[in-house]
């Protein structure tokens, strides 16, 4: 374990050092402080606009963060070398994996973390109440969406043979997913066979990232989801980024490196 | 010095030609069919016609966050949604919403679908009705629809849903019934004389003025303006279903308000006429009836009284 803490560490501090966060923090706080500035009717208290704004850059700033860095850990280290040197260490090739997928999930967490908290100022200044128990869901529910992409970014980088191409299919898959996946079936209804047979396979198969957008509830200020309910949910992540490592790992394992 | 003269001079030189050229150009372009100087918005330059595509989105978004996010999606049955609810509650635009409107995701297909309606909004609620937490006294959250209507409002200024909507929240929600007057007075400006924006305008000096002469010029002004806009039009148009809404909404209106300042003759002759458009004539002939039975005892109070 603590093999694999040491490798999630490096990764951490690597995402430190890389310029994506800040850039992607300071437009989405640029973006919603010039929102922010317009007044509509002379209503200082309208603020779910707002909040949807902020919302949606988060989470688009948070897919780029987890995609984009996962994605060049495997491939950046085969280029430049390392691999090798630490694969020459006493650690497994599932150790480096875990460390890897761990690095990237806990960078993505602590992103988030600042992301939510600024999320929240934005809201209270102007509704002026702070409603911790529904961010803390919607922090965790979007953490572990986040657990299965880095995940499936992991796999790609391991299946695919460009960074770039690991990117965008990724992030189109994890959109695509998020715009549609909860419709599959009800579309599939409407299809004649096979397609219909395939649509049907196809949402059982995918993994329902669509479940953790909780924004809606947020920005419209509904009340808490059940906690057992929530809990069933990050269990639901938990499981498919297990699954996903584990394809993950049998790839690694059997790939020659050179 | 010597190695610098030229240059100054040649850059003098191409200042003079640029401004000649420049002037020359402005000339041939204050001349131009396609100078759009007049009116430089940035959007209608880049997107032009496209603005109303995006006018109608962000209108529809609106009425997404009348009902906190509970809204039909192009995959679910949106009958009851093809009138915004909160354009419908106005009462100033005509509905042609059917089926249920609480039941547009329909039964649940599958396990996922059970468990993912907890994490989206998934209970009819209208915004100035207390929203998701039910409070009547949070009706003035219905302030959050503001910005999408002003946003479609600027992006296609003649669509008159938005000026209706924004208008009667306003004054009736948010007790901003100035801001309410000016939001219509726009819209009068982008579309003169438009009978269901004066309808709306009548409303804001009749309930919130209380202002009745007032009320009464604008109101006969929308059924005139109206009359004048279906000249020569077939009768098939006349008497739509948005067309009857609209004036049966005046007649009412400019009956009621004659009934308010005690003028039942004239109050009478609105709900007749108010009669031949409505859904429930039986209805409107039952309230001409106590209207006359009224006015029939008040005129022969005083003559009993003389006896």
């Amino acid at each position: 374990m603590n093999k694999i803490f040491a490798i999630s560490n490096v990764v951490l501090l690597e995402m430190y050092r890389r310029k994506d966060f800040y850039v992607l923090f300071i437009v989405t706080a640029l973006i919603t402080a010039v929102m922010g500035s317009v007044t509509f009717f002379k209503d200082a208290e309208i603020v779910r606009y707002l909040k949807a704004i902020c919302l949606f850059l988060i989470w688009a700033s948070s897919l780029f963060i987890a995609i984009g860095a996962t994605a060049r850990q495997i491939p950046a280290e085969r280029e430049s070398r390392t691999l090798f040197p630490l694969m020459a260490k006493p650690v497994s090739r599932s150790q480096i994996l875990l460390g890897k997928f761990l690095g990237c999930w806990l960078a993505c967490g602590v992103a988030l973390v600042i992301f939510y908290a600024f999320f929240g100022c934005v809201a209270a200044a102007r509704e002026h109440q702070w409603p911790l128990a529904n961010y803390f869901q919607a922090l965790a529910l979007h953490w572990a969406m986040l657990g299965i992409v880095v995940a499936m970014t992991l796999l790609g980088s391991l299946v695919l043979t460009a960074v770039s191409s690991n990117i965008t299919i990724t992030f189109i898959a994890a959109v695509a997913i998020l715009l549609v996946g909860r419709y599959l079936h009800k579309v599939a209804l409407s299809m004649t066979e096979p397609s219909a047979a395939i649509i049907t396979g196809l949402y059982y198969v995918i993994p329902h990232l669509e479940l953790f957008d909780v924004r809606d509830l947020i920005v419209h200020n509904w009340p808490l989801i059940p906690w057992g309910i929530w809990v069933i949910a990050l269990a639901y992540a938990a499981a498919y980024t297990a699954l996903l490592l584990l394809l993950s790992w049998l790839a690694f394992r059997r790939k020659v490196l050179q | 010095m010597k190695t610098t003269r030229p240059f100054i001079l040649l850059l003098l030189l191409l200042a003079v030609l640029c401004s000649g050229l420049a002037a020359r150009i402005d000339c041939w372009f204050i001349g131009w069919p396609g100078n759009h100087e007049e009116r430089l918005d940035p959007l209608d330059v880049m997107i032009g016609d496209a603005q109303k595509l995006f006018a109608g989105s962000f209108y529809r978004e609106a009425d997404v966050y009348y009902h906190s996010g509970y809204y039909p999606t192009i995959f679910d049955d949106r009958e009851a949604f093809e009138t915004a609810h909160m354009a419908e509650d106005t009462g100033a635009v005509a509905s042609h919403n059917r089926g249920d409107e609480t039941g547009f995701m329909g039964p649940t297909l599958d396990f996922f679908d059970v468990f993912n309606r907890h994490f989206i909004p998934n209970r009819h609620t209208h915004l100035d009705e207390g929203g998701p937490t039910d409070d009547l006294g949070k009706s003035q959250e219905v302030r959050e629809i503001l910005p999408w209507l002003k946003i479609s409002s600027t992006l296609d200024p003649e669509d008159i849903r938005t000026y209706l909507t924004a208008a009667f929240y306003l004054r009736t929600r948010m007790g901003k019934v100035a801001e309410a007057e000016q939001v219509l007075r726009e819209g009068l400006r982008h579309n003169p004389d438009n009978p269901q924006l004066l309808y709306e305008l009548g409303r804001v000096y009749f309930e919130n003025y209380h202002d009745l002469p007032h009320a009464r010029n604008i109101w006969e002004a929308a059924l005139r303006n109206w009359e004048k806009q279906m000249a020569g039009k077939p009768d098939s148009e006349k008497l739509s279903f948005d067309n009857k809404f609209i004036v049966q909404r005046l007649q009412t209106h400019l009956a009621l308000l004659e009934e308010a300042a005690g003028h039942f003759n004239a109050a009478i002759a609105h709900w007749e006429q108010a009669k031949i458009v409505s859904s429930d004539p039986g209805g409107v002939q039952k309230h001409i009836d106590e209207l006359e039975h009224t006015l029939a005892t008040q005129t022969n109070a005083p003559a009993t009284a003389a006896h």
